[in-house]
């Protein structure tokens, strides 16, 4: 499909794409040649291309190894605009604003809970709303709680008992972007947020109970807290209804904008509006709205994922101590100050389907975290395996911090689903030791491990190019999936 | 490359209604009418049948919708997007679609279905948002065509 992008090789994990026609820069693309000839066959690279020529841009156009057609800007997309030429484009950051991704640890060995895993994992399914529609029935918010779950983030949570002190200085931005202003989220998106803080949501959403399979770097894993056999849990999911609605708000005021600044837009779901503009002002404080709600619900659900555990297992938190070792972004935009060519900038920094990776000594990183770099996770299919990592130096230098966010469909939904005709996904998946509880059987489906590149291939470009180290390997026992 | 598609036996020789097309993280369909109303109409039957089986739907209830954009592919856009928040924030179906104006930037209509009961609706798909990505309304040889990619 996009046999017409011209791609040259820079080396074995980077690959270039020259600026032609109305690109203001190169695209650049991590991947390996066999990646490569799968990215080829979608849209995804022109969605490079297309990306590059957005005014202000700096540095390349560049999609990580995940990358797979988006809309707009691809799934795997990192962009950085400057702040006086450049632009903010809600579709550069996506419908699911703040999407992430949480991991705790556990004193427990995956071996101590292995037969309790059914059990756990029905429990959590009971506990933690999902799939399409799903609402809390004992949270809802009143407009007032709601402004405050969107001013305030993770720390709104805190001082209503989901969660702990310590939770807070191990999530990207503390569980808070800061200029989050209320009044610019609309009527309609609090409307369908209000039952929605706690909730998991559809797609490949999840909460996943598993253990640390395999360890790569003994001493970050060591300053991670991580051990080999430990139980793990991972939690993967966004602003559900209200990104969802901020995102739809802002394209269509930004499609008016785009006109009005004269902005030339190869797709219209690139369209944006100058990070000068009353327009960008209001968007990006809309955005950290979102994103503080989607923090919020990854902590609420937190929450309940302790609370499920003592249930189950009959056992007090400090004897469990399912403490947050990260919770990082992947569907954001943010103000950073970067090197670029020698001098500091501050650009603004599109992820579409990408982690922020910072490394070693950042300020932005947590104290017990400063020799090692930011934890970044990458989950991979229900079926595998998922990845911690740390961020690197390289990543600073060369991708504004950034690196891969998880597998990246190779299939999509409908051929997944042909693949998955006729299997009994659930038991096949159980006879592999991993017990699954889904919403829909249709999500279960789509979301089966052929459906996914292998997600250690990701890693290992991103790891190889030294823009993230692998940390530790986790391997899934029990999934609720929305 | 269609998917599915969904047959309309209709006397004037235009076949379709609309088809799925593939994307890889998501899905997208292409919608056909003899006028535009019906091409609205189908695109709204294709975005709920990516939720449920149509014969699934009752018609009990009734809503009224109107929307406005700047251009007619994006009224398609806020058409399909309002008809998504009725189901976001009431659970509702839809299958009935009466349009009474449309204009290339105002669609006024009343819609009918009924609210989800998991009992009898099996939710095959989430739907987070319609998106504008190679979005496309046109008439060609007097057929009305849209395409719409959708964010799942």
């Amino acid at each position: 499909m996009a046999d017409d992008i011209r791609v040259e090789k820079i080396d074995d994990f980077r690959w270039l794409i020259p600026r032609t026609g109305r690109m203001r820069t190169e695209g650049l693309v991590y991947a390996d040649e066999t990646m490569l000839a799968a990215i080829k066959k979608d849209a995804s690279l022109q969605q490079v291309a297309n990306v590059a020529c957005l005014p202000g841009i700096v540095g390349r156009s560049m999609a990580m190894p995940d990358i797979h057609w988006g809309y707009g800007f691809p799934i795997g997309g990192v962009a950085a605009f400057d702040m006086d030429e450049g632009i903010i484009s809600p579709g550069g950051v996506g419908y699911d604003i703040n999407c992430g991704v949480r991991l705790l640890r556990s004193s427990l060995e995956a071996k101590e809970i292995k037969d309790h895993i059914p059990t756990l994992v029905n429990a959590l399914f009971r506990n933690i709303p999902s799939g399409v529609g799903s609402r809390r029935k004992d949270l809802k918010l009143s407009a007032k709680q709601m402004d405050e779950v969107l001013a305030k983030g993770v720390k709104w949570a805190l001082s209503h008992g989901y969660g702990t002190a310590a939770d807070l200085q191990h999530i990207e931005e503390e569980g808070c972007i800061a200029g989050a202003r209320p009044d610019y989220v609309s009527e309609r998106a609090c409307k369908r947020g209000k039952e929605q803080l706690g909730t998991l949501g559809s797609g490949n959403h999840f909460v996943e109970v598993g253990f640390v399979e395999e360890l790569y770097d003994e001493a970050a894993a060591t300053a991670l807290s991580l051990f080999r056999g430990q139980m793990t849990v991972i939690v993967h999911t966004g602003s559900r209804g209200l990104g969802h609605q901020v995102c739809d708000d802002y394209i269509k005021r930004m499609l008016t904008a785009s006109g009005k600044y004269n902005i030339h837009l190869p797709d219209k779901q690139l369209c944006c509006a100058p990070l000068t503009s009353k327009e960008s002002r209001q968007y990006l404080a809309a955005m950290a709205c979102a994103a503080n709600f989607a923090f919020c619900n990854r902590q609420t659900i937190t929450h309940w994922v302790r609370e499920t555990f003592q249930q189950v297992l009959a056992m007090g938190p400090n004897d469990l101590e399912l403490d947050l070792v990260y919770d990082v972004c992947h569907n954001m935009a943010k103000i950073e100050t970067h090197k670029v060519d020698g001098k500091e900038r501050k650009l603004c920094v599109h992820r579409k389907g990408a982690t922020r990776a910072f490394p070693p000594h950042s300020r932005l990183i947590p104290e017990a975290y400063q020799q090692v770099g930011q934890p970044v996770l990458i989950p991979g299919d229900m079926g595998r395996y998922s990845y911690v990592l740390v961020g690197t130096e390289g990543a600073m230098k060369e991708t504004f911090g950034s690196t891969c966010h998880g597998a990246g469909r190779r299939l999509s939904r409908h051929q997944a689903k042909k693949v998955a005709k006729g299997r009994a996904i659930v038991r096949e998946l159980e006879d592999q030791g991993i017990y699954v509880r889904g919403a829909g059987k249709g999500t279960i489906s789509e979301e089966i491990s052929e459906a996914y590149k292998d997600v250690s291939d990701v890693v290992n470009v991103v790891h190889h190019a030294g823009i993230g180290k692998k940390v530790a390997k986790l391997r899934p026992m029990g999934v609720i999936k929305g | 490359m269609p998917l599915w598609v969904f047959w309309q036996k209709g006397e004037d020789g235009v076949p379709r209604e609309y088809e799925y097309i593939e994307h890889t993280g998501d899905l997208g369909f292409k919608a056909y009418g003899k006028t535009l109303q019906e091409l609205f109409i189908n695109a709204a039957r294709a975005l709920f049948h990516v939720l449920v089986s149509p014969e699934t739907i009752e018609e009990k209830e009734k809503r009224g919708v109107t929307v406005e954009a700047a251009a007619l592919d994006e009224l398609m856009v806020s058409w399909l997007g309002e008809l998504l928040y009725l189901f976001d924030t009431q659970g509702l179906l839809l299958k009935g679609f009466e349009i009474k104006t449309l204009t290339e930037n105002r669609l006024e209509a009343t819609v009918r279905g009924e609210t989800m009961d998991l009992r009898r609706h099996e939710i095959k798909t989430g739907i987070k948002a319609i998106t504008y990505h190679q979005l496309y309304v046109r008439e060609e040889n007097g057929l009305w065509k849209a395409q719409v990619i959708l964010d799942l």
